[in-house]
Parts: structure tokens; sequence; C-alpha cells
């Protein structure tokens, strides 16, 4: 057990080096989530404050899927065949999409906490009750990473895979999305956090069969 | 023949829905008034699509475990008909909805998820169209339709059930078998479920055995 954790840890560590030496790429990433919330801004007539509740939200989670789907849909396309060919003769699959979700997660973190400081920073912060969004970023990081990498493995193996990962991750995104839209309006109107625990429950539920699903499945779409 | 038993009852089960569904008596409600009769094509529509793509999952984890062929298109087969009765059930339940909603398409959660269910399968179709390679196909489509299949299932009966929604047995309304079904009416109701479902599956195996023979000519 603890040696598997320690190759997952080990192809954690790869995944982080790799996406350092090829900074452009998170740097852009970065710029992206950054220039798509300043084109908000913009359209909206710089009118700071003013957006309702509902549209702050909404367009802020709808920044945040675009991105993540940018983001994770590189995950299996920035390397060479060859070298996932190595990677397949010396880890297992199961190890291999836990550190894939795992750095995905972490990549989301930074995503969803860069998008939501800048944000509010040029749009106005109507958050009344900050923990309880940040759980719902983590939760909903948590959920985009997992049903998004096994995506994005589906996708990679096809052609014209860019087409294909918009159309695969939108409605598998969707449940997650609308329960995340639903617990961070409630957050972001400070609504007594006993009436989302529904919605938390569920999506906790959610988050759980994805990620099973993603480990269950892996393996078949990692041997072809 | 013996095999084919089935197939009769499918038959005589649709003819008496269509029959006593829509001659025999019905409880008096007062906005659905005679459209509650939809109850029997709309309802086992959906119940049947739901039953369809249940197996298609199976047999999609079938294939993966086994690798035969036969399993992965019977899968797609299954797959293509749910959608078919999918459409179905979105027609009848537009025709319902005129009636009793006031418009055909009116913004409800359960509406949208079953469209979002749709584009979901659709999204399936367009996967399989873009392999070459059959083995590949085969594989990567069978492991999309397992996880279609598992957020489908959240997204058409958890998601609405947590908002207002129209439907009965949403939003914390009681389910329409506790207040506007009576015994006469579940007398029609669970026949035209299991009808619906066994003309799904001929159709498959109708599908199924076609792309057999066409695969056997072609050899």
């Amino acid at each position: 057990m603890s040696e598997s954790m320690r190759q997952i840890g080990a192809l954690m560590r790869k995944e982080f080096v790799l996406e350092w030496r090829q900074r452009y790429a998170l740097n852009g990433m970065l710029l992206y989530i950054v220039g798509a919330v300043f084109v908000c801004y913009l359209s909206f007539n710089a009118r700071r404050g003013q957006l309702t509740p509902i549209v702050w939200n909404t367009v802020f989670w709808i920044i945040l899927l675009f991105s993540a789907i940018n983001a994770v849909a590189k995950s299996f396309v920035q390397e060479r065949a060859g070298r996932l060919l190595y990677y397949y003769t010396v880890a297992s699959p199961l190890q291999i999409i836990v550190s894939k979700i795992l750095y995905n997660t972490v990549l989301m973190l930074v995503l969803a906490g860069l998008g939501f400081v800048t944000y509010a920073f040029v749009l106005g912060n109507p958050v009344q009750d900050i923990p309880l969004y940040l759980l719902s970023l983590v939760l909903g990081a948590v959920g985009f990473a997992g049903s998004l990498t096994l995506v994005a493995g589906i996708a990679s193996k096809a052609e014209n895979s860019a087409t294909l990962m918009a159309i695969l991750s939108f409605p598998v995104i969707l449940p997650l999305l609308l329960m995340l839209l639903r617990i961070s309006k409630s957050a972001l109107d400070g609504l007594d956090r006993s009436l989302s625990s529904d919605e938390i429950i569920t999506l906790l539920a959610i988050d759980a069969i994805v990620l099973v699903l993603s480990g269950l499945l892996f393996p078949f779409i990692w041997r072809s | 023949m013996k095999k084919n038993w089935w197939k009769g009852v499918a038959v005589l089960l649709l003819t008496y829905v269509v029959f006593w569904g829509l001659l025999g008596p019905t409880p008096r409600q007062p906005i659905l008034n005679e459209s509650i009769r939809n109850v029997y094509f709309h309802v086992p529509l959906w119940f049947g699509m739901v039953i369809l793509l249940l197996t298609a999952a199976i047999f999609s984890g079938r294939y993966l475990r086994s690798g035969n062929p036969e399993h992965d298109r019977v899968a797609v087969e299954f797959t293509n008909t749910a959608l078919v009765f999918g459409l179905l059930g979105c027609l009848t339940g537009s025709i319902w909805a005129n009636f009793t909603w006031g418009e055909p398409w009116p913004n409800d959660p359960k509406l949208n998820s079953v469209a979002v269910g749709m584009l979901l399968y659709l999204a399936y179709v367009i996967l399989r169209g873009s392999f070459d390679d059959e083995q590949r196909r085969a594989r990567i489509s069978s492991v999309y339709n397992i996880f279609a299949f598992a957020v489908f299932i959240p997204l058409i009966f958890i998601v609405p059930r947590l908002t207002d929604s129209l439907h009965p047995g949403n939003g914390g309304n009681p389910a329409f078998g506790q207040y506007d079904m009576d015994n006469q009416m579940r007398m029609v109701f669970y026949p035209a479920v299991i009808g619906f479902t066994l003309l799904g599956v001929w159709i498959t195996e109708i599908r199924v055995r076609t792309w057999r023979i066409e695969a056997y000519i072609e050899e």
C-alpha cells in the first residue's frame, strides 16, 4: 500500500515538474482565466457592484467551467505516445489516473482561487458566507477534475479531440454544475447553512460516483 | 417459436393498452381531464428508456470484460432504441404539457435534465463516429456509455427532486401514484410499462440481427 502511495507521489511529482518545465502552458491557463474575468468586467460596462447575485454567480462558474475544460483537456495530449508507453510499463493504470486526478484537482484549486480573487477584485464581492463559498469551490474543483480527467482520456484517443472534449464534457459536468450553482448561490445570499446540506450531500455523492467510476473505467482506456 | 412468446406478450399488452387506455374509465381530475390517459403512453416510454439504457450499460460492462464485439453492438442498439423512446417521450410530453401547463416546453427542471440526458447520449453517437479502429471504438465508447449512465441517473432522478417542478414526484410533491392514480389506472399502467419495454427489446433485437447478417454478408 505504502509502495503504491509512493509511486503515486512520484507520478504526481512528475506532473508538477512537467508543468513547471512548460511554464508557458501554466501561465497561459492563468492568463486565460484572468483574461476571461476581465472580458466579463468590461462587457458589463465596468459597473462594479451592480450585478445581481444570480448573474455574478453564474458568470463566475461559467468562466471556471471553460477554464477547467481547457486546463484538463491537455492532461493526456501534452506527452508523446512513446512516453505514455513507458508509463504503461512502469505503473498501474489506477496509479496513473489517481495521480492525474490529484494533480488536476490541485490545478483546479489554483485556477479557482485565482479566478475568485480577481473576479471579486474587479466585479465586487457580494458573497456573505465566504467559508461556504470556498467549500463549493473545493467540491467543484474535485468534481471537475474527476469527471473531466476521464473525459479527457476518452477524447484524447479519438480524432478531432478538441470538439469531442467539449461535447462530451458539457452534459457530463452539468449535474455537478447545477448543484454547485445552487450551493454557491445560497453562500452568496448568506442563507442558513442547513439549507444547503441536501445539495452538499448530493454533490459529495456525485463526486464519489465520478471518482470511483474514473478509477474503475480508466484501465480500459489506458490499455488501448 | 418457443423463444418468441414474449413478442406475443408485447403485442397483446400494447393492444390492450391502446384500446383500454383510450376507452377505460379514468378518475376525473380538474386540469388533467381526459389527458390523464397520456400516463399510459408518456410515462411508460420514459420507464422503458431508463430500462433500455440500464441494459445498454450492462452490455457495455460485459463488453469490457469479454471483448466480444457482439456485446458492444447490443449496447449500441439498446442506446439507439432508448434515444428513439426518449424522443417519443419528449413528443408525448410536449402534447400533454401544451394542454395542461399551457406551453409545449415549459421551463421545468425535469425537462431540462432530460434534454441534457439526450445530449449526453447523442454525444455517445458522435464519439463512436470519430474512431476508425473498431476495437478501440468499441472499448472507449463502452467506457463512455457506463460513465454516461452513471451521470444520467442523478441527472433525472435526483436533481429535479431538489427543486420545484411541475412534474409530480418532484420538489416534494408526492409521486403520481399516490393521489391521482387509482387501481383501475394501474391495471393499464403497469402492463404499458412492460409492453413498451418489450417493444424496445424487440426493436433492438431486430437491429442486432440485421447487423449480424450484414457482417456475415461482408465476410
